[in-house]
């Protein structure tokens, strides 16, 4: 059996998943139900002066029939009194003592820090993540976003938090930035074990079209929330990977955006993290899900000769480059499977509507051609196809050697014709 | 306000007792279902059609929430698509085209969903249509049946005035008076009239016979070009000695008697429909569903032969229905002036009868369903136009082979859907209306 156990910036769990700092980590009792379940950690939900919430909360996007494939809230941290968030902490770390409980924390002041710090140690806590991320409602007040979109002020907190702590120090960045590096390495530089990426998206989930109030509705006003859910995992896997491959970075990351299903938790690894922490989906459809986490992750190694996690966390990043480096004589065209085509033609319509215009209808069959001559390679076919293994993205062999943008201009390299230009 | 041609309140017609086949969709059920539509590029679907609709455009806006819009897909191409979301054989048409039948995963429902958007238009009041400006000219209709009433309503969005003659007292043909009821009830297809006769300027004259009342002559003088929708004749009778026995009937009688009043089976043990088409499996059905115990269609063919469609029959034989194939019927047995048992021989594959093998059906009613006689000697006296065994023969535009005469539905198509008429009787209006603004018209030719 491959050893899902992780150790994330010295923080360890007997496997990578990690419930994310939000509800289903608010309290001792789900946390234990969750260890229970099979989760490996959890990052207890934010801990601070204990705030006042607002009713509605949550609103979410569904998509052709699928349920909130996106979601945001405007929740703040916790709103339990420390004391009964400590207490519950010392109870979980006694009964679960092998399983990774880290702390968020969110305050304002240096001396705020140096308590909240210092209790949650004593309290037990594994690991401490500073929560400098949340878009909404506590960032008016200074806090969450309001940091880590500074990195001085990111770098500066951070070095209170790391002076004071006695365990590993993660530094939750948010992704409402332009480039998610700096803010990295402004972690880095106030001395962070590692960080936890990414926080939520600040947002606007939808509007009520018949009250003209944006969602979730509060007495007739809204405000903007922070974005999560499957729809978010895109920005997620480009944030943590654009952290994985900086050279000057080299911290540990624990992965969070969007992870549903034991595949999205896998490209998280793949890209660098080291933890995967999950929140929609647990809200959405309970702790339950950690058995196919748990589960697909296994059987993943397996099939690709894993034996530690380790082999495989960061085994994307070297693939992930820059668009300049990227081969241009490298050219596939796509092929349609007659034998599995159930002649939808969406591929047509695709095709000619939204790309380069290559592939035709055919009088007498509903299967359609594919003019090899104009296709570009673009998936788009592949992309819109129902059918598993119907649209196949081949490779040409055009007789080519490798040359990318960089090589072109810089040396000069040869470039093939290009195609599917009218 | 009912109207004198409405038929009978839902508590007085017998065909009260039957529920929806195929129940509507809830708002759940329909947008999931519309949700799995791929949305085809050139549809199946939409090619099986006989009206065109555009299928994969009303779906998507039904998962959209635009089911107003839904709704107007579906009657910009079918003024009849509630009715036809309804009755249409969706299995051997749109349904039985679409892609997923090629992937092995269930088909999707459109005739449930083309329910859902047209049930909802009619519950909101939606409109779409208003009478073009007016021409100046006039169509004449015979029947008011599915055909003419399509004719009709496109002719008035063209703007030109309709007029349709009726020699019965109801309007709406089969739609209101022969579909099965667990499909649709009476009122329901009256509603349907009622709402494309809406339009405006549809002039329908009841108990009116064209050829009788009207002569042909002064037909042609009152307007500038006609369209025959008159529909099938009679049931056919089998020609066989004591058929007008008390219970014997007309399948078509008998159904139309059950839809639009009460009828009295009380006492039927035994009930044999003859005939091996759709009016035939309906009938078995109804008769099941009105309380007889034992109901046995007898046809002369084998099953594999039979016209009606086998999914219509499969649902007949869930509900408890037999059949006795290659079976014909060559007499009747009576007692006390009824009908008492069928006689009947076996037939080869020949259909020829086999020696000593007559038998004989106990049963006190027996419904024949072996088709509808032709009305086209009707207008035997109507030069040019093309008649062939008793059927009018028209081409694609529906041109009967006279100028200016037009025609569709069951007198044209030999008895097809109702779909085929609307499709018919639309199409037929559209070159009526090329014709005359090509400056063509009967009147002061």
């Amino acid at each position: 059996m491959p050893d899902l156990s992780t150790n994330c910036a010295g923080i360890k769990s007997p496997n990578p998943f990690w419930l994310a700092s939000a509800p289903p980590a608010n309290s001792g009792e789900q946390i234990m139900r969750a260890f229970d379940a099979g989760w490996g950690g959890a990052v207890w939900k934010t801990l601070g002066q204990p705030i006042q919430n607002v009713s509605s909360r949550f609103g979410a996007v569904d998509y052709r029939g699928s349920k909130a494939i996106g979601f945001n809230n405007i929740e703040l941290i916790t709103d339990r009194p420390l004391e009964v968030n400590f207490k519950e902490i010392y109870e979980v770390k006694k009964r679960y003592p092998d399983h990774a409980v880290v702390v968020s924390l969110m305050v304002e002041t240096r001396q705020e820090w140096q308590d909240i710090i210092k209790r949650s140690i004593d309290a037990g806590a594994d690991g401490l993540e500073l929560n400098f991320g949340c878009p909404h409602g506590m960032c008016e007040r200074g806090m969450g976003s309001a940091v880590g979109q500074e990195p001085t002020v990111n770098e500066r907190i951070t070095s209170w938090a790391v002076e004071y702590s006695t365990v590993p120090v993660l530094v939750k960045l948010t992704p409402n930035v332009g480039d998610i590096v700096p803010h990295g390495l402004a972690a880095k530089a106030g001395g962070a074990h590692g960080v936890s990426l990414i926080n939520t998206i600040k947002s606007i989930i939808g509007v009520d079209l018949d009250t003209f109030v944006p969602r979730p509705v509060v007495g007739g006003l809204s405000t903007n929330g922070g974005y999560c859910g499957a729809a978010v995992k895109p920005i997620a896997l480009h944030m943590v990977g654009a952290l994985a491959r900086e050279p000057s970075f080299g911290l540990p990351i624990s992965g969070i955006g969007g992870v549903s299903d034991w595949r999205d938790a896998v490209e998280f690894l793949l890209l660098g993290s080291s933890s995967v922490q999950v929140c929609t989906a647990v809200m959405l459809y309970g702790y339950r899900i950690v058995e196919d986490l748990i589960e697909g992750l296994n059987g993943y190694m397996r099939d690709k000769g894993f034996a530690r996690l380790d082999q495989l966390i960061g085994r994307a990043v070297p693939q992930f480059s820059e668009w300049g480096d990227l081969n241009l004589n490298y050219e596939t065209v796509a092929k349609i499977n007659a034998d599995k085509c159930i002649g939808c033609q969406l591929c047509v319509t695709a095709c000619h509507d939204g790309a380069h215009q290559c592939i035709h209808p055919k009088a007498d069959t509903r299967v359609p051609v594919v003019d090899e001559s104009e296709c570009v390679g673009c998936n788009l076919c592949q992309i819109v196809c129902p059918v598993t293994g119907c649209i196949e993205m081949v490779p040409v062999d055009n007789g080519f050697s490798p040359a990318s943008w960089n090589q072109h201009v810089g040396e000069g390299a040869t470039l093939r014709p290009k195609k599917g230009v009218h | 306000m009912k109207s004198p041609t409405s038929p009978a309140p839902g508590a007085e017609r017998a065909e009260g007792v039957f529920d929806d086949f195929k129940p509507a969709y809830t708002d759940s059920q329909a947008l999931t279902e519309a949700n799995r539509c791929l949305y085809c590029s050139d549809a199946p679907c939409i090619q099986a059609c006989p009206t065109g609709i555009n299928i994969p455009e009303f779906i998507r806006k039904i998962s959209t929430g635009n089911v107003r819009g839904s709704a107007g897909t579906i009657f910009e191409s079918n003024i009849l698509g509630m009715s036809c979301a309804r009755v249409c054989p969706v299995e051997v048409l749109c349904v039985g085209d679409c892609v997923y039948n090629e992937m092995g995963v269930p088909p999707i429902q459109i005739g449930k969903l083309q329910r859902y958007a047209t049930d909802h238009a009619f519950e909101a009041g939606w409109t779409y249509f208003e009478a073009g400006a007016d021409t100046g000219k006039s169509v004449g209709l015979i029947g008011a049946g599915p055909a003419s009433l399509a004719a009709a309503h496109m002719l008035r969005r063209l703007g030109h005035a309709c007029t349709i003659y009726e020699k019965r007292p109801v309007i709406g043909g089969l739609n209101v008076t022969g579909v099965a009821p667990y499909k649709m009830k009476a009122d329901r297809g009256a509603e349907e009239v009622d709402w494309i006769l809406g339009i405006g300027g549809i002039d329908v004259q009841t108990g009116v016979e064209i050829g009788a009342d009207v002569s042909f002559t002064d037909l042609e003088a009152r307007h500038d070009a006609i369209f025959v929708g008159f529909g099938l004749g009679p049931d056919s009778r089998l020609a066989v000695a004591g058929e007008e026995l008390a219970g014997v009937a007309g399948a078509v009688d008998f159904i139309e008697a059950f839809k639009l009043g009460p009828v009295d089976l009380g006492g039927v043990q035994h009930a044999v429909v003859v005939g091996g088409g759709n009016t035939a499996i309906d009938a078995v059905r109804e008769l099941i569903g009105l309380g007889v115990p034992e109901v046995t269609m007898v046809y002369r063919g084998a099953e594999a032969g039979m016209s009606g469609y086998l999914h219509e029959w499969k649902a007949a034989r869930i509900e408890a229905a037999s059949a006795r194939w290659r079976t014909q019927p060559v007499g009747f047995v009576a007692a006390d002036g009824r009908v008492a048992g069928l006689r009947c021989v076996k037939l080869d594959e020949k259909k020829q009868p086999i020696a000593g093998s007559e038998h004989e059906i106990p049963c006190d009613l027996v419904l024949l369903a072996i088709g509808q006689s032709k009305l086209g000697a009707l207008l035997a006296d109507v030069d040019g136009v093309r008649l062939e065994r008793g059927r009018l023969v028209v081409d694609a535009d529906g041109e009967t082979g006279r100028p200016g005469w037009y025609a569709g539905g069951d007198c044209a198509n030999g008895g097809k859907e109702v779909v085929n008429a609307a499709a018919e009787g639309q199409r037929a209006a559209l070159a009526i209306d090329a014709w005359l603004k090509a400056g063509h018209g009967l009147r002061g030719q």
